[in-house]
């Protein structure tokens, strides 16, 4: 699957029911060879993102979700979770993906 | 339509001010800036490197036209403005240009007090206040030949050091007994005037001027007992005082500066006022820092969030006065209740002093080397009981034993560029002080946020200060305040603490929002401290939060670089046996474990299980009869132990079951930070009980029990508590310190700096000195115990609780429009 090449045609992918993302907390899916962290904050918002610190490549979907942001785990580095920049005055980005939720199942943009 | 916000004076701490709003709320003002001065905003503290010719104009603005240009504000430089019309709100400069303004803020700054003698408006006398002054003794210099500056304070040996750089003869004349008579005694001002004086720079102590002399410019000078000396410039330097002229002159109440509140608002509600011109509680303040913190509070009411409060600053101030370092802070005169301790080493000019009280830091002067400033300052705010380093606190925190600095920090303005400086984080010396420069950095906490130096272990603080005095010159003065938790609120660990329990704020939400948390659901920093003060205070109900836990807590395991884990089951006072280890051996293959080795704890670590992994193999060793080591957790790690009287020829009693009791009494139990024990069989010590945050050592006739040792980031032995003689009494000793420590400690802080903070002869006093206080702490660590002792593998790796650990899996090619 080239689903992470290029911003072409996009298509929405079921992941899964959306009530298994725990609340400020993340869920891992694999996309090719690339893990994607479902992120959940407390407002029950939905981001999805490569899951690779730009720093040291640290698992995001460890970290603590606070606010629209998730800590990484491994040296606390601040990354907006709806644009996957890394928060100032740390310089880095995230891929980030679109998600939907319809009648409870989620939905991540890919892709071609 | 965008509000209107004018702000009156060009200087540092009024335009903090607008950069701090700009950061919070960047388009709810029109701003306009008038200025006196014809220049951009520049570091004021910087003049006197200019004036001695070590840096040029360039070098000290901090806010360049462009920058005003930026942020789209108005800026009339060159106007001062002479009348404000409170009614009509509208401000008038003295070309006749006029504002408009919703919020009006005042930061005139202060004036420097020029004495009221014959002569004082004669040509060639200045004040040294700002760029215009040092035009003038630059172009002085060049011309004549003899300066008098009048005023030993800071500011006049500045003038003075860099006069006498431009080839001056120099006379510093000063009506008091020693210079800088409110930062330094007696003896560190002799040692200041003795260095100055081999420099060339001549004194006149207790000196009182009467006259200036001179018909078109200046000549000389008269003293009151009738002296003359030559002059061709005279400096007055005797002092500055808030600039209250324009808020007076148009009603606002002023008493020695414009008078404020806890918001830096004026009488007038619509005017605020910020930096040198203003009084707070009382006090008036010249240092950078302080000015900061006001800057920050009133921005945050400019923006309308209505939150911040300054109360005032405690400062210390660590000062390069001409290129020698000198630190004060308190109140140094003793009295009679008071003892000094003193060390003088005139040869290498060093001069230290500390006043004492009951064993508390009332204040101190350093000369010389102010390395230890900041620790000194940090003790005195804590009250600290320094009873137990009295012997060798002159001679620093580095004496105390720490990661090897301890050299490097006399050396740290001679290191190359290169040199390492975080040796966690890999920053040497140059990228700090080119961000300091190039970000116009001013505090420890803004150098940490932009190089990540000192922001890990923390053990290079002190050369990272240093840096930071050096570079920014002279009146970094260290973070006088409160530290606030983090940003989400003002709260301190401790008020936190104490509201949690007098508010009975029994969930992370509660507590948060009786608070008044600034962010809806906290951050990665306050989030699992919250989460540690609720479990402490109320250890059977409150529901341990999991997503506030950090990954290794939440995980049950210890996160990796590469993002697998760790696995350390517990093996009970590092006494094992065959089963045991065949079972481990087994999941090892099992689950093809990358790699298995002794931990210092005298325990097994199975490295490298990736997350997938984690409940199969805690399945796998809890059918084996293990529970967690919690070699993860802000909790009890370890209870290390020699084979004691059962085997070795001088062990004196059986400290392996010792060690084995203690670790079932305490395993599972969260405490502020990790916690190691160890017992040892004879006072050969051999299982290193004494850097252990409770050490056990067997004696014949009993068992000596330690505290507050760790061998890690800075080694400390651990401090004497006292001998008991049974093995009940061990127990009961050990888990009244661990509750005590529980109860009283701040999140993140280990045993060490804990007792460093509170003194031994507080943690005495709750568990040696007061039966019964040690007996009601041995009972609460029981009752949280209860319900703390569950294993958390055997509960994640039943039930549907895996789940949680797998990867999601995309179903088939399913889309939609």
């Amino acid at each position: 699957m080239s689903a992470l090449a290029g911003n072409t045609e996009l298509v929405w992918q079921r992941v899964g029911a959306a009530h298994t993302i725990p609340r400020q907390g993340a869920r891992v899916v694999k996309i090719g060879e690339v893990n994607v962290a479902i992120f959940k904050n407390v407002s029950d918002e939905i981001f999805a993102l490569e899951d690779r610190c730009p720093h040291k490549g640290g698992p995001l979907s460890q970290g603590i979700v606070h606010g629209r942001r998730v800590t990484c785990p491994l040296h606390n580095w601040v990354i907006e979770l709806h644009d996957g920049n890394a928060v100032a005055p740390d310089i880095g980005c995230v891929k980030t993906f679109s998600t939907k939720v319809v009648n409870g199942d989620l939905y991540i943009a890919l892709s071609k | 339509m965008q509000e209107q916000l004018v702000l009156v004076g060009n200087g540092m701490a009024g335009v903090r001010t607008l950069e701090e709003l700009l950061k919070i709320a960047p388009d709810k003002y029109a701003i306009t800036v008038f200025g006196a001065e014809c220049y951009g905003n520049y570091n004021r503290i910087l003049l006197s490197p200019v004036l001695a010719g070590e840096k040029n104009v360039d070098d000290i603005m901090l806010n360049d036209e462009q920058w005003y240009v930026d942020n789209k504000i108005t800026l009339h430089k060159g106007k001062t403005i002479t009348h404000i019309d409170r009614r009509k709100r509208i401000v008038v400069a003295d070309d006749g240009t006029t504002a408009h303004y919703d919020r009006l803020l005042l930061a005139t700054g202060s004036d420097p007090f020029i004495l009221p003698i014959p002569g004082s408006h004669l040509p060639g006398v200045i004040s040294f206040r700002d760029l215009h002054d040092v035009e003038i003794m630059l172009e002085t210099s060049r011309n004549y030949k003899h300066a008098v500056v009048i005023g030993g304070g800071l500011l006049g040996l500045e003038a003075a050091n860099g006069l006498r750089k431009q080839g001056m003869s120099v006379t510093v004349v000063h009506i008091h007994g020693h210079l800088m008579e409110r930062q330094l005694d007696y003896a560190a001002a002799s040692l200041l005037k003795k260095a100055m004086e081999q420099d060339g720079i001549r004194f006149f102590l207790e000196k009182n001027t009467a006259a200036i002399l001179g018909q078109e410019r200046v000549t000389g000078i008269q003293f009151k007992d009738d002296q003359r000396i030559d002059a061709d410039l005279v400096v007055m330097a005797a002092g500055i005082r808030p600039n209250i002229r324009l808020a007076k002159s148009v009603g606002l109440q002023c008493d020695k500066g414009v008078l404020v509140n806890d918001t830096m608002q004026t009488f007038d509600p619509r005017i605020y006022a910020v930096g040198e011109c203003v009084q707070h509680r009382g006090s008036t303040y010249g240092l950078v820092a302080p000015l900061f913190e006001q800057a920050k509070v009133c921005a945050n009411h400019l923006a309308a969030y209505g939150i911040a409060r300054y109360e005032g600053s405690v400062t210390s101030t660590k000062l390069k006065v001409t290129g020698i370092e000198v630190f004060s802070a308190g109140n140094f005169h003793s009295t009679d209740k008071d003892d000094e301790i003193v060390f003088t080493d005139g040869a290498r000019g060093i001069y230290k002093k500390i006043v004492l009280r009951n064993n508390k830091i009332q204040g101190a002067v350093l000369y010389g080397d102010t390395m230890d400033g900041a620790w000194y300052f940090q003790l005195m705010r804590e009250k600290a009981d320094v009873a137990h380093m009295r012997d060798n606190i002159l001679f620093g925190q580095a004496h105390l034993g720490d990661a090897g600095h301890g050299d490097e920090k006399q050396h740290v303005n001679a290191l190359p560029a290169n040199a390492e400086i975080c040796g966690c984080n890999g920053v040497c010396k140059g990228t700090i002080v080119d961000a300091i420069i190039n970000k116009k950095l001013f505090t420890l906490d803004e150098v940490r946020a932009h190089t990540k130096a000192s922001s890990s272990c923390g053990s290079c603080t002190g050369l990272v200060e240093s840096l930071l005095a050096a570079t920014v010159g002279g009146d970094y003065s260290a973070n006088p305040k409160k530290k606030p938790l983090c940003h989400c609120t003002d709260y301190a660990h401790d008020e936190v603490r104490t509201l949690i329990d007098k508010r009975g704020l029994k969930s992370m939400d509660t507590a948060m929002r009786s608070m008044d948390w600034k962010t809806p659901d906290g951050c990665h920093v306050c989030r699992p401290a919250l989460n540690f003060y609720l479990l402490a205070r109320w250890p059977a109900e409150y529901q341990d939060d999991a997503q506030s836990r950090l990954v290794n807590e939440r995980m049950h395991a210890n996160i990796q670089k590469d993002g697998t884990y760790s696995v350390v089951p517990r093996i009970w006072g590092g006494v094992t046996n065959p089963a045991e280890l065949r079972a481990i051996a087994d999941v090892a293959e099992k689950y093809q474990i990358p790699s298995v080795k002794i931990t210092g704890g005298q325990r097994i670590d199975l490295l490298g299980v990736t997350k997938e992994q984690l409940p199969a193999v805690w399945a796998d060793l809890t059918e084996a009869g293990f529970v967690s080591g919690h070699a993860y957790g802000k909790s009890l790690r370890t209870v290390k132990t020699c084979v004691g009287s059962e085997w070795c020829r001088y062990g004196t009693q059986d400290s392996t079951g010792m060690g084995v009791k203690l670790e079932k009494l305490t395993w599972g139990s969260w405490t502020p930070h990790k916690f190691k024990m160890a017992v040892s069989g004879c006072p050969r010590n051999c299982a290193e009980a004494t850097i252990k945050d409770f050490g056990v050592v067997a004696v014949d006739s009993g068992w000596e029990l330690h505290v507050g040792g760790n061998g890690g980031v800075k080694v400390r032995a651990t401090d004497f508590l006292c001998k008991v003689n049974s093995e009940a009494e061990v127990m009961e000793y050990a888990a009244a310190f661990m509750q005590l420590y529980r109860e009283d400690a701040r999140y993140l802080e280990r045993t060490a700096p804990w007792i460093e903070r509170v003194g031994l002869a507080y943690v005495k006093q709750h568990i040696v000195e007061n039966e019964i206080r040690r007996k009601q702490l041995y009972e609460s660590f029981k009752d949280s115990q209860r319900a703390a002792q569950h294993d958390p593998w055997a509960r994640l790796s039943a039930g549907n609780h895996a789940e949680g650990f797998k990867t999601l899996t995309m179903s088939n090619q399913e889309e939609v429009a």
